[in-house]
């Protein structure tokens, strides 16, 4: 009796297959996200990381490989961290790595205070207004990124929009230097990636229940309060999300401060690109990349880490 | 029919009947309105001092929007509130000396139970020892001492409620507004529930104002009940006068389950009314005073629990207040059987009879012939 049961419960067909080769519809669901991540993610990186282990040299391609023959059925693998020391060593990685994240963080703080009040302002909006504020938040996606940084040099410039308005006004009488400095750079990564500071902050924002608000008014606490002790921390987890989503490419940014900052606008993004192209090192550009990762991704995994165990809830 | 009430509806004053008692809340021709839909039509009525208000009704009655209107929430209209005598149109919900029991809970989900209830006390700027001292008072009077450093997701659904009523409470409010405060909890919680309910209300002697849709939740833990219907005020009363004298149909109906018997007046003395009903067959006495003009189309209301049902005809009476029918179904409850029969003219009447015998022993079964029969103080006269 059992076995008939069993027998009616195996699958015919492709999923039948399947379970024969010990394989459940299931595990075949999540196998796909896992061997998207292991084909476009890890088998790079493991690349990335084989030519940051081996040294410099003038060939195609131009580093030494990882694998030799030496004889036949002798290899030799050849590992060499040479890269990861002369990083450590040369102040100039440290530096360009700390300008990083330095220029990150003002950047996120930027687009902290400025997303919060879109965020709320559209959460607060009549629901029929919703829909095109929030389209006009992720407009500008629709014009190619470059071309939006290249626009900022006509508005930056000696002799751009923003120095003839304010020279127009009569504020200054001399245009200011912004372009090719670091206030640039903090302006075009603001820029950019305010919107995805303003999506994550607007849906949490937007799930609020209301009637939080109204319990806070109804046992006393003005709205000035209420939007204190109650709506900005339970926005904290949107403010995270915003937060991790422009810190994280706004460290790697490469072509904001290239285009908009000055030469000494050091960033880790900028002196990878040297690396590569400019002193075809590429063992060391390698190194560097993998260091930039591991930075990055090592606090975050250890911050995710804990606010898994604090529960869903915040 | 749950009507047991706590004890105390025997003993306690009622406010309303003294012409002299000033009213704590009171609502005068209020009105509100959404866009072109009147939520709440020209409402009128006083709430005294100490008082287990409800205002009952239908989904769309306008009873959240009018109890919303006195946490300030929504403004009226047209029409004023006015709360221990100050009128309340400018003030703003966090000024005004009422707290709030929502539907919902509205904890917050970011504070523990005791952060919860002490936010209140800190709005008032109350000195820290006395919240400390206070937050355990009144854990304590809901008993969930023990729960204080609890998040609110960690409790259950009974719990939760409890902590929302005791943060609306430790503010010692003068009125204190509840809506559907058992409506998240399942029927045995709920019952329970009912009677903590007004026993802490007792303790404390606060005014509290609840709106239900659950007509015996208003009937057991009230002193006084509004039906509301689309926005206006069907009756206001004791639970004890809506229920044995409903001034509409729709009060009738609405609370508990009632015949309704189409017939027209004969006779309207001070003393009783007499109805000739064509769905009865029969002449009804009824022993109240009676209100509208012979020649009037009325309704007589009978309670199923006042009829009597028989096999034999009933003695005297001229034939008033007795029908003739088959019986059509039964459903027994356990303790009392519900019996709908079909009168001679088509007409279904229901009617309930305790079990006072067991089942196997039940005289009445399908399609027996029975008689009904019930005591002129039993039915009402319905006009409207």
């Amino acid at each position: 009796m059992a076995e008939l049961i069993q027998s009616e419960m195996r699958h015919t067909g492709f999923l039948g297959l399947l379970q024969r080769v010990g394989l459940s519809g299931r595990a075949l669901v999540m196998a796909i996200p896992y061997g998207w991540l292991l084909l476009f993610f890890l088998i790079p990186f493991l690349i990335v990381l084989k030519i940051a282990l081996a040294e410099s040299q003038m060939a195609i391609p131009p580093f030494t490989p990882l694998l030799e023959t030496v004889e036949e059925l002798k290899y030799q693998i050849t590992v060499t961290f040479y890269n990861f020391h002369y990083m450590v060593t040369d102040d100039l990685y440290i530096i360009a790595y700390l300008n990083s994240l330095k220029i990150a963080f003002v950047s996120t703080i930027c687009c902290l205070v400025l997303g919060y009040p879109v965020a709320y302002a559209i959460a607060k909006a009549d629901p029929k207004w919703r829909a095109p504020l929030l389209m006009l938040v992720i407009l500008p996606f629709w014009t190619s990124f470059l071309i939006r940084v290249y626009a900022w040099i006509g508005i930056l410039s000696n002799n751009g929009v923003l120095n003839n308005f304010l020279m127009w006004l009569g504020i200054i009488d001399q245009p200011l230097q912004i372009l090719y400095t670091p206030m640039a750079t903090y302006i075009g990564i603001t820029y950019s990636y305010l919107p995805f500071m303003i999506l994550p902050l607007y849906s949490t924002l937007e799930r609020m229940d209301n009637t939080l608000l109204e319990a806070a008014a109804d046992l006393g606490c003005p709205p000035w309060k209420a939007f204190l002790t109650i709506t900005l921390p339970l926005s904290i987890p949107g403010m995270i999300a915003g937060s991790l989503l422009v810190f994280i490419p706004a460290t790697g940014e490469f072509v904001i401060p290239e285009l908009l900052g000055g030469p000494d606008t050091l960033m880790i993004g900028r002196t990878l690109w040297t690396e590569f192209f400019n002193n075809r090192d590429w063992p060391l550009a390698s190194a560097v990349a993998v260091a930039l990762l591991l930075f990055l991704v090592v606090p975050i995994m250890l911050f995710q880490n804990v606010q898994g165990k604090q529960g869903g809830h915040p | 029919m749950a009507t047991a009430q706590p004890s105390r509806t025997q003993t306690k004053l009622e406010p309303w009947r003294d012409p002299n008692e000033k009213p704590y809340v009171r609502i005068e021709k209020v009105t509100k309105k959404f866009g072109d839909f009147t939520a709440v039509d020209d409402v009128s009525l006083s709430i005294y001092r100490g008082e287990f208000f409800s205002l009952l009704g239908g989904s769309g009655s306008g009873k959240t929007t009018l109890l919303r209107m006195l946490a300030g929430f929504e403004r009226p209209t047209e029409g004023k509130i006015f709360i221990d005598g100050v009128d309340m149109s400018n003030v703003p919900p966090y000024e005004r000396p009422v707290n709030m029991m929502f539907q919902s809970y509205a904890l917050f989900p970011h504070m523990s139970v005791e952060k919860n209830i002490a936010f209140g006390l800190h709005q008032d700027k109350v000195p820290k020892a006395e919240i400390k001292e206070r937050v355990a008072e009144v854990l304590n009077l809901v008993q969930l001492s023990q729960f204080g450093h609890r998040k609110p997701h960690q409790l259950s659904g009974g719990q939760r409620q409890r902590v929302a009523l005791a943060r609306a409470l430790v503010k010692r409010p003068k009125l204190l507004l509840l809506d559907e405060p058992l409506g998240a909890l399942d029927k045995k919680l709920r019952e329970q529930t009912q009677f903590e309910l007004v026993n802490i209300q007792e303790k404390v002697g606060i005014t509290f104002v609840i709106v239900t849709h659950d007509q015996e939740e208003a009937m057991t833990m009230s002193s006084r009940i509004a039906v509301m219907n689309r926005g206006y005020i069907a009756q206001i009363g004791t639970p004890t006068e809506i229920y044995e004298y409903p001034n509409s149909r729709f009060t009738a109906e609405f609370i508990g389950s009632v015949n309704m018997l189409h017939g027209r007046i004969v006779e309207s003395e001070p003393d009783h009314s007499l109805i000739r009903s064509d769905e009865a067959d029969c002449d009804l006495y009824v022993s109240h005073p009676g209100h509208a003009a012979p020649g009037t189309e009325c309704w007589v209301a009978v309670r199923p629990e006042k009829i009597a049902i028989t096999k034999e005809p009933p003695a005297g009476d001229n034939g008033r207040n007795q029908a003739v029918g088959t019986v059509k179904e039964i459903a027994y409850l356990g303790d009392v059987s519900i019996y709908e029969i079909e009168l001679t003219t088509g007409k279904r009447v229901r009617v309930t009879a305790p079990m006072v015998t067991r089942r196997t022993e039940m005289p009445i079964t399908w399609e027996d012939r029975v008689y009904l029969s019930w005591r002129p103080f039993a039915g009402s006269v319905l006009t409207s």
